[in-house]
C-alpha cells in the first residue's frame, strides 16, 4: 500500500518566535514544531505520528544565521540550514569541526534544507520503531531490536535501558565536544542547557531524545570561545558516505602546547542513545605528549564497559581504532 | 520503479481525521464555495480530490494557511490551491502537470525529485510547497531557452551519452545546475560531490560525469 500522502494536518507559518511559541502551547500535545522537514515528514507519510497542527518555524528570520558573539564565541540560530553551516567562514576558521560535521550529514539536498536545530532534535533512527511498532520508546513493553533475531547492527553499546536505540545526529557528538550552549524559548520563558545535558537517554525519559518539553523551541546554539581554533578531528564511518547515518562517529576538541595535550573533550556518536562524552579517554591522555602510544592507550580505554548486543561486535573496535585516529592524527 | 502519473486513484483513501476540522468545515460554507468555484474554473488541471482521497470541504477550513497559492516557477507565476499537507513534488506533478520532476522514493533518499528554489537544490518530495512561497522555483522544464536551445547541462548530457534509462535525469540535471552557477570550472571531484544525493539505479554515474564536465566546459 502506497502511505506516500501525509494525513491532513492544519498549518501554520507564525513569522515572530512569540506566535510560534503561542500556537505550539495553544494546540499542546497535537502540535508539531516544523524546521526543513527531513525527519518529520517520514513519520508524516508512514502515518505513525499525525499532528493535527504543525507550525512551519522557517518563517522565523530572528532564528537564521551565524553571529560572532561578544565573548569571541558564535552563535548560530536554530534554523540555520546545515549547509550554510558547512560553508561558514567563521565556523571554518574557528570550529572546523562543526562544518566537517555539518558537512558529513545525509546528502547535499538534505543539508540545504536540513536545519541545525533540527538535526540535534532529531528522533530515533532505531527501524522499528520508525516502522510504527509498539516498542518501549513508542509507549508499548516491547523493545523489538533487542531480541535474539533483532536486527541491532546500528545499536548501542552502552546506555541500553529497555530501549537499544542510539543518537543518529552527526552534529550532536561537535556540539557536546565544544561544550555548546542550547538556548531554549518556551510558555515558561528561556532557559540555556549544556549540550551535553540536552540528550536524555532512555532512563531519563523513553520517549524524548532531548530535554526539550512539548511547545519549546530550540532557538540557538553557542558555541564558548574555550575551544575556538583547537586541534580537531571528527570522523564518521557509515556504510555509504551519502544519505547513511553513523555506525560510530568521533568527535574531538584538544589543545595540544608543546607536544603535550593539556585540555581535551571528546564525545562519540551512535554508540549510546545520547552523545557519549568520553571522559575516560580525556582522562587518560591529558598531560600525555600526543603520539602513538598515548593515542593507542586512548582507543583501548574508550571500548571499557561497552555491552555489544547481537550483531554489533564491530562497533568495538570501530570506535577504538577512531579514537586511536583522533588523538594520533588530529 | 512506480509510474505515479495515472490519475485514476493511485493514491489510497487517507484516514483523514474529521475531527474538529470538519466541524468547522460545515460552519464555513461560504468559503467552501468559493474555493470549489476556483478548482471548478479550471485553474487546478488535475483531478487532484480523486488523488488525495480526502474531500476538499474539510481542508477548505483551515484555521492556518490561505490554500491559494501564488508560485513563481519557471519564471511563471502560476496561481495553484494547495493542501497544507502538500509536498512540491505533489504540486508539481498532479497539479500542474510538471511529471518531469520524478518521484522515487518519496522519502529524500533518491534525489529523483530534485528541483531549484532560488538556485539551490532541493528534494521537492520532502518539501510542503506552503514553504516555498514567494521563492523561484525552477524544474527541468524550466532549463531550455524560449527558442528551445537546450541548457549547456541538458546538450552534453546529449552528447556524452550521460543517461541510461533516465529516470534520474531530471534530478541530475539540476543538481548539475546548481553546482554550475556557485562554481562555473569545477574539478571532478566537486561535481562528484554535488551529484551525491542523486542516486542513479543504471549506474551512470561515470556518464552524468562526463557529461557536467563537458557542460562545464562549453560554458
Ligand atoms: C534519507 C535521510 C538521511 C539522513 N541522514 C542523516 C545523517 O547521515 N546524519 C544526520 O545527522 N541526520 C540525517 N538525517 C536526519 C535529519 O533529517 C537531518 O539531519 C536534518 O538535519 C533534520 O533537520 P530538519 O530541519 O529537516 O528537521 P525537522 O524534520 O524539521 O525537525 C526534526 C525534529 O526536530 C524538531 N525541531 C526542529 N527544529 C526545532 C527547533 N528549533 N526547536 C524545537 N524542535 C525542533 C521537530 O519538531 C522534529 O521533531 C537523514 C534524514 C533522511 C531523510
Ligand atoms: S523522490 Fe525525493 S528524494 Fe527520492
Ligand atoms: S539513468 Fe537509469 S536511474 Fe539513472
Amino acid at each position: 500500500m502506497s502511505k506516500d500522502m501525509m494525513a491532513g494536518f492544519e498549518l501554520f507559518q507564525p513569522d515572530t518566535l512569540q506566535g510560534a511559541v503561542d500556537l505550539l502551547a495553544r494546540y499542546g500535545d497535537e502540535a508539531w514544531a516544523l524546521a526543513g522537514g527531513n525527519d518529520s515528514f517520514d513519520w508524516f507519510k508512514d502515518r505513525v505520528k499525525r499532528p493535527s497542527y504543525v507550525v512551519d518555524l522557517t518563517g522565523l528570520t530572528e532564528l537564521n544565521g551565524i553571529r560572532e558573539m561578544a565573548d569571541g564565541g558564535v552563535e548560530i540560530g536554530a534554523l540555520t540550514t546545515l549547509t550554510e553551516i558547512e560553508n561558514n567562514s567563521l565556523i571554518q576558521g574557528r570550529y572546523s569541526i562543526l562544518a566537517d560535521a555539518a558537512g558529513r550529514v545525509a546528502s547535499p539536498q538534505i543539508r540545504n534544507t536540513g536545519t541545525i536545530g533540527g538535526n540535534l532534535a532529531q528522533d530515533a533512527r532505531c527501524w522499528y520503531y520508525r516502522y510504527g511498532v509498539d516498542c518501549y520508546r513508542a509507549g508499548g513493553d516491547t523493545c523489538y531490536a533487542d531480541t535474539p533475531e533483532g536486527q541491532n547492527r546500528e545499536h548501542c553499546l552502552w546506555g541500553a535501558n529497555r530501549c537499544v536505540a542510539v543518537s543518529p545526529s552527526d552534529t550532536a557528538p561537535a556540539m557536546v565536544a565544544l561544550d555548546a550552549r542550547m538556548h531554549i524559548v518556551g510558555p515558561d520563558g528561556e532557559r540555556e542547557v549544556a549540550a551535553e545535558d540536552f540528550f536524555i537517554g532512555p532512563d531519563i525519559d523513553i520517549e524524548r531524545m532531548t530535554v526539550l518539553e512539548p511547545g519549546e523551541v530550540l532557538t540557538a546554539i553557542r558555541i564558548p570561545a574555550d575551544w575556538a581554533g583547537s586541534t580537531f578531528y571528527f570522523e564518521k564511518v557509515a556504510d555509504r558516505n551519502t544519505w547513511d547515518f553513523a555506525l560510530v562517529s568521533i568527535a574531538a576538541a584538544m589543545v595540544v602546547e608543546g607536544g603535550n595535550i593539556s585540555r581535551i573533550r571528546m564525545a562519540a556518536g551512535a554508540v549510546e542513545c545520547v552523545p557519549r562524552r568520553l571522559s575516560v579517554v580525556e582522562q587518560v591522555v591529558t598531560g600525555q605528549p600526543k603520539n602513538e602510544a598515548t593515542a593507542n592507550l586512548a582507543g583501548q580505554s574508550s571500548v571499557r564497559g561497552a555491552t555489544p548486543l547481537n550483531f554489533n561486535h564491530f562497533k568495538i573496535p570501530l570506535l577504538q581504532n577512531l579514537v586511536t585516529r583522533a588523538i594520533r592524527d588530529a | 520503479m512506480t509510474d505515479k502519473d495515472s490519475k485514476d486513484g493511485i493514491y489510497p483513501e487517507p484516514q483523514f481525521d474529521r475531527g474538529p476540522i470538519a466541524d468547522i468545515a460545515s460552519a464555513r460554507a461560504s468559503r467552501r464555495q468559493f474555493i470549489k468555484g476556483v478548482i471548478a474554473s479550471g485553474v487546478v488541471a488535475s483531478s487532484a480530490g480523486l488523488m488525495y482521497g480526502c474531500s476538499r470541504e474539510e481542508v477548505a477550513a483551515s484555521g492556518g494557511v490561505e490554500r491559494m497559492l501564488r508560485l513563481t516557477i519557471n519564471g511563471e507565476t502560476r496561481t495553484v490551491d494547495v493542501l497544507p499537507n502538500e509536498t512540491l513534488a505533489m504540486t508539481l506533478r498532479y497539479k500542474l502537470n510538471l511529471t518531469g520532476t520524478k518521484l522515487g522514493c518519496d522519502r529524500g533518499e533518491c534525489g529523483a525529485c530534485t528541483v531549484l528554489i532560488d538556485d539551490v537544490s532541493t528534494y521537492s518530495c520532502s518539501t510542503l510547497t506552503h514553504m516555498v512561497r514567494g521563492r523561484s522555483i525552477t524544474t527541468i522544464e524550466g532549463l531550455e531557452s524560449a527558442d528551445g536551445t537546450l541548457h549547456p547541462v541538458q546538450q552534453a548530457m546529449i552528447d556524452e551519452l550521460g543517461p541510461q534509462c533516465g529516470f534520474c535525469t531530471p534530478g541530475q540535471i539540476l543538481s548539475a545546475v546548481a553546482l554550475l552557477k556557485s562554481n562555473p570550472s569545477p574539478t571532478r571531484d566537486e561535481v562528484r560531490h554535488a551529484l551525491s544525493g542523486n542516486l542513479c539505479r543504471c549506474g551512470a554515474y561515470d556518464h552524468y560525469l562526463n557529461s557536467v564536465m563537458r557542460a562545464a566546459e562549453m560554458a
